[in-house]
């Protein structure tokens, strides 16, 4: 039909653009009440006392609830959804997360009261009224101190502040490669926190209706079903078909929005208390302290080489800070997305990671923009540039050396790695070759020498990163068997209209990526239908089928398929019925361009003609059920491996340290693609945000656990006018497991970007006699650098 | 993000706002420094007085060679004035650079120079070109040099019963505002402005210290007039003796650095 692979504009763009979206904010229930948080000023304290006397009595207060409160009527903790446990085989320990801190706050924003009143202004002020006997304990808040002899401990019931650690190859063999290696490359970073700025910040409606009692939630969320289950199973012990999520648009979560929430369980328990809706929205400044954070790694890894330069170990050791509490996801982060990865592109024969996870006196960290991906790239790309460097080598001709070879996953097998995974499909050398002949290698190499030579300060760097990722996280049991509490399938609904026209139910959910687009275009390419005939509904558990959401660029792969095998379903039972109504046999039958054609013959009949007879089924093949829809459940048999090669060109004003991004080329194969132009936008996204988190982005706490980065004042995200034109291209490995053959796209900039921004920055000032510098590379850092090594 | 509740007057001349004018009082003019401090409940005053509509405040005028600017004149305005361009172009290059298009939109010199940011653009043009800030209260008008007007964080010498009302900038034979940028907030880390007048060179700083500053040991190194050589050893002496702000983005010692970078930046543009 075509409709694949087409630049179709964004369907859901008009309404954004024009103001026309409908976010969570944007609903106010009738006989609404507004709650405002009562939140914890210190990073770690003993709650004495909290007085609301004051409060409950202020103008427009309606009530007041406090930890005790939540306690005494049995409100659950928010749960932990992935169960990592230690090396050693003990469960992981999994301290209380009470919705509202009835004993302890733990980090600063840990919420302590909640106070509703019948308009926001009045709950604001009424909270300034709750007032908090504090006793207040030292803090910890560095990963690397977390273990410290004497640090101060979160929980009691949890030794050292650890929760659980982890490793994954074969060590002894990792350690045996290093011994013996020609070369070995050391580096020891943190890999920064960082705070995911949705442009829409968290919002929650919570709605009991009496008379039918039944529960509907309204929020910001990625997964919705998901929202439910935890809620109604784990927390309020509701009876779960009682209890309606919707998710309308959503301003943006790149993984912030995946979580269960405090503010989710506050407003549905309290609109049951009060009888009237409870609405909540979270201000920028309660974003930036209790949206989970990310990253936040402490890691020393080894890198061998023999003599020849070809990779013979990696050994990673990585404490990473998981904050003050276990969010829902934030054991599988620093873990399976993480120490999985670590293979890279790599032939790499002996490959071990190490990881310690522990909890400090700061905000939960979770999934966020990549969620352990970007940091396996980093601490491999990162190293191997690192390793071209300290033995002279070419960085493009050493990765290129060390490549898997070539392997499509149908002819030849999947690469089975030493870290668990097997890769789908892969052409490395493909990428890195387009990458390097789109900038322009050896003229820009050449460029660099003449600067160098002239001596003109003009600091010139060139950086590599090639990629690999995985998406579409699956299939369930092998998820269940590595922790997960969840499966992670997806669901669709396709139902045709009787005149013909489409609407799906889809269990994954769009907050900014274009699913009303991508699949109608899938749609409208499998059933023969206009874009324009096809309606993708999603958010909401009342109306589309149990789904486990979106987060790790899992739409297209895993809940496209899922529509694809619904039309499979529908064509398959269309084709009876046009059999039946052209007197054919169905074998005789195709189906092409919309239409089922008696093959060699001109006789044919509409998708439409079929449908209006599957709802008036006058004439109707016998014993066959009227009606044209399916419902599927699709669990992938992987994960997708997209991958890519990234290049930034950099230049650096060693006087102020400032670092410009001359040039950015990103060669990316995300397998087969459906909109080219959603596909760019998301990889220039997801570059940016790389951009951000090498150049800029950084939580930043003091000693005593208070965020100094707490606006944007100080917390420093990308502007246009700090990047470069994008220069993007691809190549097309498909994916040989599923059937529209597509890996995932939308965290692939964010993946590979950052190494190639440091690396870029380390090249530049390496004949400086800079070696290392910690991201966010920010101006002040660049130029001590300098300064140090000079 | 909600601020307390207050009361909201908009007067309609300056002698109507003065009266209005109280302890609890603030004057709103841009907002833009005001409004965030009140919805992060930073700032709580019970009443605000919006000048922003008092037509007589608003205007740029040559006055016996001098540039009056009244104090409602937004960075926008004052950034495309071709009059301040050609006699001040360290005030319209300030201006050019205050945060962004909105904000140049709606924002303010009087309401600017009454907030006093430390890291705030126009203090540093201001002092160089040697302006003067003239206010009024119940008592009449008064005009007070830009030397004398920036005390600390956040202080200046505006009484809390004046309103400033106009900024009179002298004629400059050339000048100059170069400035470092906070890459989030935008204000000044470090920002430089020089101006030249009758051989004369007046050197300030903002972004380094808790108000803005001349700074005298730059100027005494460039008394013999302006070269490659004494630039340098003028630059070389930036902020020396001055205590220095220091923060996460920029320590003590890099702050020290990028004021000498600036100045040596700011001169160079009026050579």
């Amino acid at each position: 039909m075509g409709v694949i692979g087409q630049s179709v504009k964004r369907v859901e763009d008009q309404r954004f653009i024009t103001g026309k979206g409908r976010y969570t904010d944007d609903i106010t229930l009738p006989n609404s009440t507004f709650a405002a948080l009562v939140r914890s000023p210190h990073a770690h304290a003993a709650i004495n006392s909290v007085d609301t006397t004051a409060a409950a009595a202020a103008a427009g207060v309606v009530a007041v609830f406090t930890g005790a409160d939540l306690e005494a009527a049995g409100v659950g903790g928010l749960p932990c959804g992935w169960q990592v446990d230690f090396k050693s085989g003990d469960t992981m320990k999994e301290p209380a997360h009470p919705v509202l801190a009835a004993t302890k706050v733990r980090h600063v924003g840990d919420p302590v009261a909640i106070v509703i009143a019948e308009s926001r202004e009045q709950a604001a002020d009424a909270a300034e009224l709750v007032t908090v006997d504090y006793e207040v304990l030292d803090a910890v808040v560095a990963a690397t101190q977390a273990t410290a002899e004497g640090a101060p401990q979160l929980f009691d019931d949890v030794p050292n502040n650890t929760p659980f650690d982890w490793e994954l190859g074969d060590q002894a063999a990792t350690d045996a490669a290093l011994a013996s290696a020609a070369h070995v490359t050391t580096l020891e970073y943190d890999n920064q926190r960082l705070i995911p700025n949705a442009i829409e910040p968290r919002c929650a409606i919570g709605d009991y209706d009496g008379a039918r009692d039944h529960y509907t939630l309204y929020t910001s969320s990625q997964n919705p079903h998901v929202i439910r289950l935890l809620m109604t199973a784990f927390v309020l012990g509701l009876p779960e078909h009682k209890v309606r999520v919707v998710s309308p648009d959503v301003g943006g979560g790149f993984g912030s929005k995946i979580f269960h929430y405090a503010e989710e369980v506050l407003v549905t328990w309290c609109s049951r208390q009060l009888g009237r809706p409870v609405k909540w929205t979270a201000s920028r400044s309660e974003a930036f302290l209790t949206d989970a954070h990310g990253r936040d790694h402490h890691t020393k890894v080894d890198l061998g080489l023999d003599a020849d330069g070809n990779f013979v170990g990696l050994r990673v050791k990585t404490v990473a800070n998981l904050g003050a509490y276990l969010s829902t996801f934030a054991p599988c982060v620093p873990t399976y997305l993480y120490g999985t990865l670590l293979q890279g592109l790599y032939t790499t024969p002996a490959v071990h990671v190490d990881v310690t996870g522990v909890f400090t006196n700061t905000t939960p960290v979770d999934a966020l923009r990549g969620a352990g991906r970007p940091e396996a790239t980093y601490v491999l790309e990162r190293t191997v540039e690192q390793a071209a460097l300290e033995t002279g080598r070419d960085p493009a001709q050493l990765r290129s050396q060390n490549f898997i070879p070539p392997f499509d996953g149908v002819e030849q097998e999947g690469y089975q790695t030493q870290v668990a995974l097997q890769y789908d499909s892969g052409n490395y050398g493909a990428v890195l070759e387009k990458a390097l002949a789109a900038i322009g290698y050896d003229e820009l190499r050449a460029e660099q020498a003449q600067a160098r030579a002239a001596g003109n300060g003009r600091h010139i760097g060139i950086g590599f990163s090639t990629y690999i990722e995985a998406c579409g996280i699956a299939p369930s049991a092998v998820v269940g068997a590595l922790g997960a509490r969840a499966g992670l399938f997806e669901s669709a609904g396709v139902r045709v209209q009787p005149t013909g026209k489409v609407t799906v139910f889809t269990g994954s959910h769009s907050h900014g990526q274009g699913h009303e687009t991508t699949f109608a275009q899938v749609v409208a390419d499998g059933l023969g239908v206009g874009i324009e005939d096809v309606d993708i509904i999603h958010g909401d558990t009342e109306s589309v089928p149990f789904g486990m959401g979106t987060y790790g660029s899992r739409s297209l792969a895993v809940g496209g398929t899922a529509i694809v095998k619904s039309m499979d379903k529908i064509k398959e039972k269309g084709a009876k019925i046009a059999a039946h109504l052209l007197e054919a046999a169905e074998e005789d039958l195709e189906f092409a361009e919309g239409s089922w054609t008696v093959r060699g013959t001109d006789q044919s009949i509409a998708f439409g003609e079929v449908a209006l007879a599957a709802y008036v089924p006058h004439n109707f093949p016998e014993g066959l059920e009227p009606g044209l829809e399916f419902t599927s459940f699709y669990d992938p048999a992987n994960f997708t491996f997209p991958f890519g090669a990234h290049i930034a060109v950099v230049e650096v004003d060693a006087e102020t340290g400032v670092v410009a991004v001359r040039r950015y080329v990103a060669v990316d194969d995300v397998g087969n693609i459906v909109n080219p132009m959603i596909v760019e936008g998301q990889v220039h996204g997801g570059i940016t945000h790389g951009i951000g988190q090498a150049l800029f982005e950084e939580a930043v706490y003091d000693d005593s656990g208070q965020l100094i980065s707490g606006s944007y004042m100080d917390y420093v995200l990308p502007r246009a006018d700090d990047l470069p034109s994008f220069e993007t291209d691809h190549t097309v490995t498909p994916c040989p497991h599923n059937p529209l053959g597509v890996k995932g796209a939308g965290e692939t900039g964010t993946i590979g970007s950052p190494p190639a921004i440091v690396n870029a920055v380390i090249d530049a000032l390496w004949p400086l006699g800079v070696r290392d510098l910690a991201m966010p590379l920010t101006p002040q850092k660049v130029w001590q650098a300098i300064q140090q090594a000079s | 993000m909600i601020p307390v509740a207050f009361d909201y007057h908009r007067p309609s001349s300056v002698d109507e706002a003065i009266e209005l004018l109280s302890d609890d009082a603030k004057l709103l003019a841009g907002g833009h420094s005001l409004l965030p401090a009140m919805k992060l409940r930073l700032s709580s005053p019970g009443a605000l007085i919006d000048i922003g509509r008092i037509a007589e405040l608003n205007y740029i005028r040559e006055d016996d060679g001098t540039i009056a600017i009244g104090a409602t004149t937004t960075h926008h305005q004052i950034e495309s004035s071709g009059l301040v361009s050609a006699n001040a172009s360290a005030l319209a290059q300030a201006a050019s650079v205050i945060g962004d298009p909105q904000v140049r939109n709606k924002g303010t010199i009087g309401g600017s120079l009454a907030h006093a940011d430390p890291a705030a653009d126009y203090p540093a043009a201001i002092l160089a070109l040697g302006a003067e800030i003239v206010v009024r209260g119940p008592d009449g008008a008064r005009s007070i040099p830009a030397d004398e007007f920036f005390f600390d964080l956040f202080l200046t010498a505006l009484a809390p019963d004046e309103i400033i009302t106009e900024v009179r900038v002298p004629a400059a034979d050339k000048s100059a505002y170069v400035k470092f940028p906070h890459p989030a907030s935008r204000f000044a880390v470090v920002g430089c402005a020089a101006a030249s007048a009758g051989g004369a060179v007046r050197v300030a700083f903002t972004g380094v210290a808790n108000a803005a500053f001349r700074d005298s040991g730059v100027e005494e190194a460039l008394s013999g007039g302006l070269s490659e050589e004494s630039i340098a050893a003028a630059a070389a002496r930036a902020a020396d003796g001055q205590e220095v702000l220091a923060d996460h983005f920029a320590g003590e010692e890099y702050r020290r650095h990028l004021a000498k970078v600036f100045a040596r930046k700011a001169l160079a543009a009026i050579a």
